[in-house]
């Protein structure tokens, strides 16, 4: 496992994402409200690029006709089959605890501490003054 | 017969009314004298022409008679026959294809009637499911709350080609009323041609009918589990009656499969289908469709994975197997023991009473 | 930074790298027009003022909707939106990039699900029906030599059917005739023998992929409410449609008339086959045109392609389905570009041998259709 950055705080709006490749893996970074997540880009079920998939709400029920849309923004629908991923834990709705796509820790950090290394930079010409996402892979 | 197995619970058998004249008895005199002025007459269902050698084995009939009139007959082919302690009464006859609702209703409450005096009150090996007139779910309830007060009446009985799917709401307050009294739901092959016998038209033989009863079963279940009816009514039980059961493994993984990609769409639905079709849908045994050999047989009940949803049926007087061979190859004795007793009492709640 | 097209890791599940190498014959791939106008060079002008007046005209309530919307706009993965535009699959060049050539795509079989047979105009239909024909030969099977077509025929109109099948025939850019599966009969009565009688002298397979509307509720048992219901009745619909084919007669009548049941998948099969087996012997008397057992026929005439490929509990179930139905009736296909298609890389979570995969992915198919 190694540390990557990813992306600098603030490139990714919230409710926004990004793709990168890491060692040799495409991964989706998300920011929910402020909080940043790290999924495989790619579904377990087939192997879609789920990273790419629609943002969507939960729909919950109490019962037959009655709907309830709750967490919008914060399910991932696979673009081929449309199974529910929850971004924050990888988990697929139907099946929480089979079903999941690989998720990595994620950790914002600030220039200064990383310019102290050792971490694998890639792309990113790192400022002290910035903070930057950062993955475990 | 196998004497080291117990005698059962024969979940499908079917007392024939030899006629409109039986029921007149029990109708009252508004709709003796339409019957009588009408010359109504002939309500057998088109899915069960008694006639056909299929509906009435050749050695299970009397002649010149229609098969399934003769109690004595069925008390000696089927119960004894089979050594079976008690039978379920699935009467087919063209109540639920009448438009006139009044009239469908007005013969519902005469065949219970008939029943009641002309078989049950006879045999205490009999019990039975009620007969209703579904087109108009409050005359239905209305007869379920008449037949209620009697123990031996254990199902209500639809047909499983209807109007509309069987999960569809207005089968909900008949399902209300059920649950409330501890019934199940028997729902038996056969149309009442409100629809095509098939999605593709009108096939020419009733072969094609009779193996297209298998897929509406499966068109009902997806209703059953998406409109919600199990979580409306999650202590009813449901019995699909002469409908075959190799299919289901098959109709499992499809089911499961298509519900992860659009379970947005129907939300109450929060357990994959094939859950909640092993918690909440019975089978009776005849016909098994079996395959060819018995170790596919229990290859196929691997994968249907539960020993529960099997019940015991003869199908009695239909012509679904010879001679005593009702279990199909690859059932062992523990699960036959099963399906003769166990399983008829869980999905007959009002079995039980009985039989202490 | 730009994403990159990842290379797809190998799976958890057991999936033989030599998949990846072996060419593959995918037999249902979903072309589409970019316009309906797009038929319009090949349809006579009277046509033209006819469609912007008057339109399509079918037993469905909307013009240009379902009443049972579906689950992905176009039915397609989101994903597989052409980037110069239009719908998915109308794009050659983006069809080539997502399916034939990541996949090593030997050859695509092509099927429209757009017709002129449920057409309730009949010339329309007709002329609906050529024009497809041309369109998909001029911009689709002559551009890519990889792909081949199914003649789209007006088959509520027999003798019109048989002209537009003569037309083609010996063309090797069609490799079968398609027909609507909610025909206005069901698809075995005699009514649609010419066609059969036809195809079979030509030695081309019907290809039956669900599609189509006949006014008749989409299950014996009524309208269903839901499109999660539709979606897997319309694949019950197959299985009666496979029933008809059989106890109508059609292949006692034209013994060496192959059938393709597409998109319905496969695991149904043994158990209607057995079903039909255990009272076709108790009804033979009603149907004594046919010589040999139903599942023979089943066993001989049809072949059904893999997808939707189930999923169950027990992936070596998948199996014991095919050892029942017979390895030589299943047609690898990968549905492109709806949104329930098959990866040819993970459809498949058992393991299957070399000599298994080379039948079910590329033999199986290349036999049926004659393909070099």
């Amino acid at each position: 496992m190694a540390r990557h950055i990813v992306a600098s705080a603030g490139e990714i709006p919230p409710g926004g994402r990004k793709l990168v490749t890491v060692r040799g893996r495409e991964i989706g970074i998300f920011n929910q409200g402020g909080a940043y997540f790290a999924l495989l880009n790619r579904c377990p079920h087939q192997g879609a690029e789920l990273c790419k998939g629609t943002l969507i709400g939960l729909a919950t029920s109490r019962g037959p006709g009655h709907f309830e849309l709750t967490r919008r923004g914060e399910m991932l629908k696979c673009p081929w089959h449309g199974w529910e991923y929850d971004i924050r834990t990888g988990q697929s709705w139907c099946d929480p605890n089979d079903t999941k796509v690989r998720a990595y820790p994620v950790t914002v950090i600030s220039g200064e501490a990383l310019v102290q290394g050792p971490f694998i930079a890639e792309t990113f010409p790192v400022a002290v003054e910035q903070d930057y996402v950062v993955i475990d892979v | 017969m196998n004497t080291a197995l117990p005698g059962g619970i024969d979940c499908d058998v079917h007392p024939a009314l030899p006629g409109m004249s039986a029921l007149m008895p029990y109708l009252d005199p508004y709709w003796q004298e339409q019957v009588t002025v009408r010359g109504i007459d002939g309500l057998d269902l088109a899915s069960f022409p008694p006639q056909m050698e299929a509906n009435g084995r050749r050695d299970w009939r009397e002649s010149g008679a229609k098969p399934g009139t003769s109690l004595e007959r069925l008390q000696r082919d089927a119960l004894d026959g089979f050594g079976s302690r008690l039978a379920i009464c699935n009467p087919l006859y063209g109540v639920l294809a009448i438009y006139n609702e009044h009239f469908a209703a007005a013969l519902a409450r005469a065949i219970n009637d008939w029943i009641t005096a002309e078989w049950l009150d006879r045999e205490p090996r009999l019990r039975a499911s009620i007969t209703v007139a579904a087109q108009n779910a409050e005359l239905a309830v209305d007869e379920i709350e008449r037949r209620a007060g009697d123990a031996r009446y254990v199902q209500v009985l639809l047909l499983a080609q209807d109007e509309a799917p069987l999960g569809n709401r207005r089968y909900w307050p008949i399902y209300a009323a059920a649950e409330r009294h501890g019934l199940s739901i028997g729902v038996h092959a056969g149309s009442t041609f409100r629809h095509a016998t098939t999605s593709n038209g009108w096939p020419s033989y009733h072969l094609e009918d009779y193996a297209a009863h298998a897929q509406a079963f499966q068109s009902n279940l997806l209703s059953l589990v998406h409109e919600g009816a199990f979580h409306k009514f999650p202590a009813l039980k449901f019995v699909l009656i002469e409908s075959g059961f190799t299919w289901l493994p098959a109709f499992m993984w499809r089911a499961n499969k298509t519900w992860r990609g659009v379970r947005a769409e129907v939300p109450w639905v929060d357990r994959p289908p094939g859950d909640l079709i092993r918690d909440h849908v019975r089978f009776t045994l005849q016909p098994t469709d079996s395959p060819p050999t018995g170790a596919d047989m229990e290859r196929l009940l691997e994968q249907i994975g539960r020993d529960d949803m099997l019940l015991f049926s003869t199908d009695y007087p239909h012509w679904q197997f010879d001679g005593q061979n009702v279990w199909p190859a690859g059932f062992s004795d523990a699960l036959k023991r099963r399906v003769l007793l166990d399983n008829p009492r869980n999905a007959y709640p009002r079995l039980k009473e009985a039989l202490q | 930074m730009t994403p990159q097209d990842g290379h797809t890791i190998a799976a958890a599940a057991p999936s033989p790298t030599s998949r990846a190498r072996l060419k593959l014959i995918d037999c249902d791939v979903h072309h589409a027009l970019r316009s309906s106008k797009d038929l319009l060079p090949y349809m006579a002008s009277r046509w033209h003022s006819h469609l912007e007046d008057f339109g399509r005209r079918r037993p469905v309530p909307f013009t240009a909707a379902s009443p049972y919307p579906k689950t992905a706009p176009a039915l397609s993965r989101t994903d597989s939106w052409p980037p110069n535009g239009g719908p998915p699959g109308s794009d050659l060049v983006f069809l080539q990039e997502q399916l034939l050539d990541p996949y090593n795509i030997e050859y695509g079989m092509l099927h429209l699900l757009m017709s002129g047979m449920d057409e309730r105009n009949q010339d329309l239909g007709n002329a609906t029906c050529s024009a497809i024909n041309d369109w998909q030969h001029e911009h689709w099977t002559q551009k890519d030599r990889r792909l081949k077509a199914a003649i789209v025929v007006p088959g509520e109109d027999p003798p019109a059917t048989v002209r537009e099948i003569e037309r083609w025939a010996g063309n090797p850019d069609f490799a079968q005739v398609s027909l609507v599966t909610h025909a206005i009969e069901p698809l075995g009565r005699r009514r649609y023998w010419p066609i059969y009688e036809a195809a079979a002298a030509l030695g081309l397979p019907i290809g039956l992929h669900s599609s189509g509307n006949n006014g008749h509720a989409v299950t014996s048992a009524g309208w269903c409410s839901y499109y999660v219901e539709e979606q897997h009745n319309v694949a019950l619909s197959q299985q009666n449609l496979a029933i008809s084919l059989v106890c109508e007669g059609v292949f006692e009548r034209f013994p060496a008339l192959k059938a393709v049941i597409v998109e319905a998948g496969f695991v149904w099969v043994p158990s209607v086959a057995w079903r039909l087996d255990q009272h076709w012997a108790r009804m033979r008397g009603e149907v004594p045109h046919l010589t040999m057992k139903p599942s023979e026929y089943f066993r001989r005439n049809i072949w059904y392609t893999s997808q939707p490929a189930d999923e169950p509990e027990k992936p070596e179930y998948l199996r014991q389905s095919l050892d029942w139905l017979g390895w030589d009736r299943l047609l690898f296909a990968t549905d492109y570009p709806h949104w329930d298609m098959d990866s040819p890389e993970q459809a498949f979570k058992f393991r299957m041998t070399e000599a298994e995969q080379r039948q079910v992915f590329a033999e199986n198919a290349r036999a049926v259709y004659g393909l070099a």
